[in-house]
């Protein structure tokens, strides 16, 4: 498991989940909240760009698209941070179309806080830095605004079919 | 399941060495959050990423990023508000003969 610093322990009571809409306004879940909505069980491939795949893996959680159906947004980006202070930069179509969600069970188990829960956003079509562990909302953006690794070299975009790593791959 | 642990800061020394000349294990770094001074061998390092995240060992603020490409590196030290390098004692100018 990676990790850039320590494990955030976050309780369900004070766990909440956030999109902030480029206007200002903010859409919030709780934790209950979120296992109200409909659920699915998404297997996927997981590539990291540390030269490593698993394939066939099962989680649970909530579609994006779920959770932005009626968000009012004109934005094209999306920066997901997290509790601890992580963010990632993606495109905010791929958080659309059945491709991103927001899991919260691995493996028929809850996700232990070593692997990002209690939730962390999962978009298996790009590399695993972008699944943003503990993640605790999501900012829409007119502008692109790099994350953490992507500050640091790392690729804007992590196509993995593309190899895309660092800056410029 | 184990808790995620750090290296200290002694394990940037062969990593740094290909940027810089000095040697910097024995430099001082103050925090840019916490203001925390103290030398880069203290800091907790965690490496089990897509690159090294040097982190202050009183706040936990990053206070240095080393990402390692195939042929080229990343250095981030906006966490850092200074460096302070040691050096051998400067020569005294001769001055005019």
């Amino acid at each position: 498991m990676l990790s850039a610093g320590p494990t955030p322990r976050v309780s369900l009571d004070t766990w909440e989940f956030v999109i902030a809409a480029e206007n200002g306004t903010e859409y919030r879940w709780s934790w209950q909240e979120l296992m109200a909505l409909p659920q699915e069980t998404p297997m996927v491939d997981i590539h990291c760009v540390t030269h490593w795949s698993k394939l066939g893996t099962t989680w649970k959680g909530v579609s994006l698209d779920t959770l932005l159906d009626g968000v009012d947004t004109g934005a094209h980006f999306a920066l997901a941070h997290s509790y601890g202070g992580y963010t990632t930069n993606l495109p905010l179509d791929d958080l659309r179309g059945g491709r991103a969600w927001v899991a919260h069970t691995f493996d028929g188990a809850p996700l232990p806080p070593e692997h990002g829960g209690p939730a962390r956003l999962l978009v298996p079509h790009l590399y695993f830095w972008k699944s943003a562990k503990w993640v605790r909302g999501i900012r829409l953006k007119t502008m692109d605004e790099p994350g953490f690794w992507e500050t640091a070299g790392y690729h804007d975009y992590g196509d993995p079919w593309r190899e895309q790593r660092y800056q410029g791959d | 399941m184990t808790e995620m642990s750090y290296l200290d800061g002694n394990m940037l020394d062969g990593p740094l060495r290909e940027l810089f000349a000095v040697d910097l294990s024995t430099a001082i770094g103050r925090c840019e959050n916490c203001g925390m001074t103290g030398s880069i061998a203290s800091l907790h390092v965690f490496s089990h990423a897509p690159g090294l995240v040097a982190r202050c060992p009183s706040c936990e603020s990053v206070m240095l990023r080393l990402v390692r490409g195939p042929d080229r590196a990343w250095l981030d030290l906006r966490g850092t508000t200074f460096l302070q390098v040691p050096l051998p004692l400067e020569q005294t100018h001769p001055g005019p003969l």
